[in-house]
């Protein structure tokens, strides 16, 4: 068995599974935890509303926040879109995610998607420069925030070389480019990687909590 | 009523902030326990109130940052210290070790160490003098999470641990004991209420057995604002109400919930609660203070465990209703005003709009800082933060953006709706010699009632 097969095989099975697990899990554990009901008499009857206008709201700051956070803002947007235009827009990606799910669709060229994998490369070192750099973000970050930037930029830059062909054969460099993105799922569950579930549940509350006193959200 | 306690920790009534005096020496750890007691109580509640509301905030955290640059502590010093969730630390360690899903693995290799009670001392400093739940942070975390409301609950694991500062201690201790924090006992209320009304010929009800509206009041105006309290009587009456003041449930301000313990906040809300329920009152006014709107706005019926049998409003609120349905008339005031939105009120109340309202009809010319409403700046002496003495310069600091905002509106007139906010600018006015003073709404309405 080469690594390819053992990369698209046995790890990816179990990497599925450890991510489908540890979701569940860690969803389960916060969600069983009791809440308390709220006998305050609202202000605005429509608690699911705020909630909803927060999930959108919060996703750009307010504007007197904007001057301050305007640098960092704009370097998570520019890889997270990167990040989705490469996942969902790439042929090979689609392909697999139509061999997994069952649903496919048309991608766009390649030419397009390694224009944006360096981009969102280059905006993944920015963040990581910013956190390495700036006093907040050195004093805050511990293991889970380097090693989910890690486990974020390892399929870029092997899907890249891959891509390419830099540095190995065509199929060693696949293997290494599979066995990256397992690793990401793997920790994805266990990590701040979370946030991309957890922000509709946070959001959500504060949403609801302060859409209900009628206050902003 | 006095007490040893009076003498270790006598009443400063004449400066322009109220508290304890300056300690000669500090206690800021209170009982004797053990430091491993300490960190037990302290993460014990912590962790017991854990509901699925604060999990869910605590594992949502990316480190991002963003909440330092809405922290006027972080923004005036630059000290990275001062962000937000960082003065979390030790109970988000304490979560992930005790309660979170994956809490058996922290423990089983021991990935986030037990905290320990140097620490906690040391993060006394985060969670009170450098944090007055202003919610400013909770605006701007990309997550959505309720920063201040986790430094709330911290700061009840903090009480447990006898780990508060000095002053609010001291402040808190006394409102358990005397029913107010600053001295404003229902005898020396009562003195203020019958001098009051005689000096200002105004019929100031007290102790009806049977009112429409029960009338509480901050400790802070009774001591160093009583215009508030005859201001309250003049809007009523011009209204015909059938109002009253009740000696066995005035007090609005809550130190039990600014220091953290929750069976004094809930000991200082039922008497209002059961004031109110006893005579009957259809209509709970609060007074001009912004953490006593949190505290009986939106926790007052979760502590009594059922929907409150009667309607809570601030009274810029009260006043917005009576002048918005013309049973309530004012004078034109031809000046130009600024107004500084108390966090409690605004931020975490909603109630954003109604001295907004109040000062429409009041016609002046309205200001607005920048930025207001929601958004706008706190003053830095809420939270209880104004008592502490040993916060003062950082109060100062951050009061300083205060300062800029209001010159910046080019207002003749500073207005606000909370006593607490009101003492904190006083404060600062006379340190930085300041050419602004601040008002009070309700008083600037009473001042031009049309009979
Ligand atoms: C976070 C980013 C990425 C993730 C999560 C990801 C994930 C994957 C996955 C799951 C596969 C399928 C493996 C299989 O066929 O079994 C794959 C294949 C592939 N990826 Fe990526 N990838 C990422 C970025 C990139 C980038 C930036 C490039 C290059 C521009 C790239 C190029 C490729 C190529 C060429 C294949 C091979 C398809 C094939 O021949 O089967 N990937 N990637
Ligand atoms: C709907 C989905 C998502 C949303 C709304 C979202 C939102 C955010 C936000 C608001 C930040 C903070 C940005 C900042 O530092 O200024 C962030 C950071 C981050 N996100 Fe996402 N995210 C999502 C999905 C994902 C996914 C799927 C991944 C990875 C596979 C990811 C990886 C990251 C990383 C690595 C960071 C930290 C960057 C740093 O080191 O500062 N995100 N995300
Ligand atoms: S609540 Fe206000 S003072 Fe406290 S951390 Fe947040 S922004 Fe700073
Ligand atoms: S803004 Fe929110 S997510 Fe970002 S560091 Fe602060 S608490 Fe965490």
């Amino acid at each position: 068995m080469n690594l390819l097969d053992f990369a698209r095989g046995a790890v990816m099975k179990w990497s599925i599974a450890i991510f489908l697990f540890g979701m569940l899990w860690r969803l389960f554990g916060m969600l069983l935890l009791r809440r308390t009901h709220d006998y305050s008499e609202p202000r605005v009857h429509a608690a699911g509303l705020g909630a909803l206008r927060s999930i959108i709201r919060r996703s750009w700051p307010r504007r007197e926040f904007q001057a301050r956070t305007a640098y960092g803002v704009t370097v998570s947007y520019v890889f997270h879109i990167g990040l989705a235009i490469i996942v969902f827009g790439f042929v090979p990606h689609i392909l697999f995610i139509r061999n997994l799910v069952g649903v496919g669709w048309s991608g766009l060229p390649g030419g397009i998607i390694y224009f944006c994998a360096v981009i969102t490369l280059v905006a993944l070192v920015m963040a990581i420069v910013r956190r390495l750099t700036h006093p907040v973000l050195k004093l805050l970050s511990n293991f889970d925030d380097y090693f989910s930037w890690f486990v974020t930029a390892a399929p870029v830059v092997t899907g890249l070389l891959a891509a390419g062909h830099y540095g190995g054969r065509y199929e060693d460099l696949l293997a290494v480019h599979i066995l990256s993105f397992e690793l990401l799922l793997i920790w994805f569950p266990f990590g701040k990687l979370m946030h991309s579930v957890l922000l509709f549940l946070a959001r959500g509350q504060t949403g609801a909590v302060y859409g209900r006193r009628g206050a902003s959200t | 009523m006095s007490s040893d306690i009076n003498t270790i920790h006598p009443l400063e009534t004449e400066g322009a902030r109220l508290s304890i005096k300056k300690p000669a020496l500090r206690y800021d750890r209170q009982g004797d326990m053990s430091d491993g007691q300490r960190v037990e109580a302290a993460m014990r509640t912590f962790v017991r109130e854990f509901g699925a509301t604060s999990a869910i905030y605590l594992e949502s955290c990316i480190h991002c940052g963003m909440c330092a640059e809405a922290c006027h502590y972080y923004v005036q010093t630059n000290d990275p210290r001062y962000t937000p969730v960082r003065k979390l630390e030790p109970f988000k360690q304490a979560y992930k070790r005790e309660a979170g899903p994956f809490a058996f693995f922290y423990r089983l290799f021991n990935l986030k160490p037990r905290v320990t009670a140097d620490e906690l001392q040391k993060w006394q400093e985060l969670i009170y003098d450098s944090c007055t739940m202003c919610g400013r942070c909770t605006l701007i975390c990309p997550m959505g999470i309720d920063i201040a409301r986790l430094v709330g609950q911290a700061r009840h694991g903090m009480f447990q641990a006898g780990l508060v500062p000095h002053e609010l201690w001291a402040v808190a201790e006394r409102a358990e004991r005397e029913g107010s924090p600053l001295g404003a006992t229902p005898k020396v209320f009562k003195d203020r209420i019958d001098w009051l009304s005689d000096e200002n010929a105004v019929e100031i009800p007290v102790d009806r057995d049977v009112a429409d509206i029960l009338v509480t009041m901050s400790s802070i105006e009774i001591m160093k604002y009583p215009q508030a309290i005859v201001a309250t009587a003049r809007v009523l009456n011009a209204l015909g109400e059938k109002w009253t003041i009740r000696l066995d449930g005035y007090e609005a301000t809550n130190f039990g919930m600014l220091s953290g313990n929750s069976q004094w906040q809930k000991d200082l809300s039922m008497k209002m609660i059961n004031a109110a329920v006893r005579c009957k009152a259809k209509l709970l006014i609060l007074p001009e203070c912004g953490h006593a709107y949190g505290a009986m706005r939106w926790d007052g019926a979760n502590v009594y465990g059922k929907p409150l049998p009667f309607e809570v409003l601030h009274i810029s609120e009260f006043l917005a209703r009576n002048l918005g349905n013309g049973r309530l008339k004012v004078r034109n005031v031809p000046k130009s005003v600024t107004f500084h939105d108390p966090c409690q009120i605004a931020r975490r109340g909603g109630a954003t709009q109604a001295p907004r309202q109040v000062l429409g009809k009041l016609g002046v010319d309205l200001h607005e800082m920048t930025p207001s409403g929601d958004g706008n700046w706190c003053c830095g002496g809420g939270g209880g933060v104004v008592t502490i003495h040993r916060a003062d310069e950082l109060r100062y600091k951050v009061f300083q953006i205060k300062m800029k905002q209001v010159d910046d509106s080019g207002a003749e007139m500073l207005v606000m709706s909370c006593s607490n906010c009101r003492q904190t600018f006083d404060d600062g006015q006379a340190h930085f010699k300041w050419d602004k003073t601040a008002h009070s709404l309700l008083e600037l309405v009473a001042d031009n009632l049309v009979q």
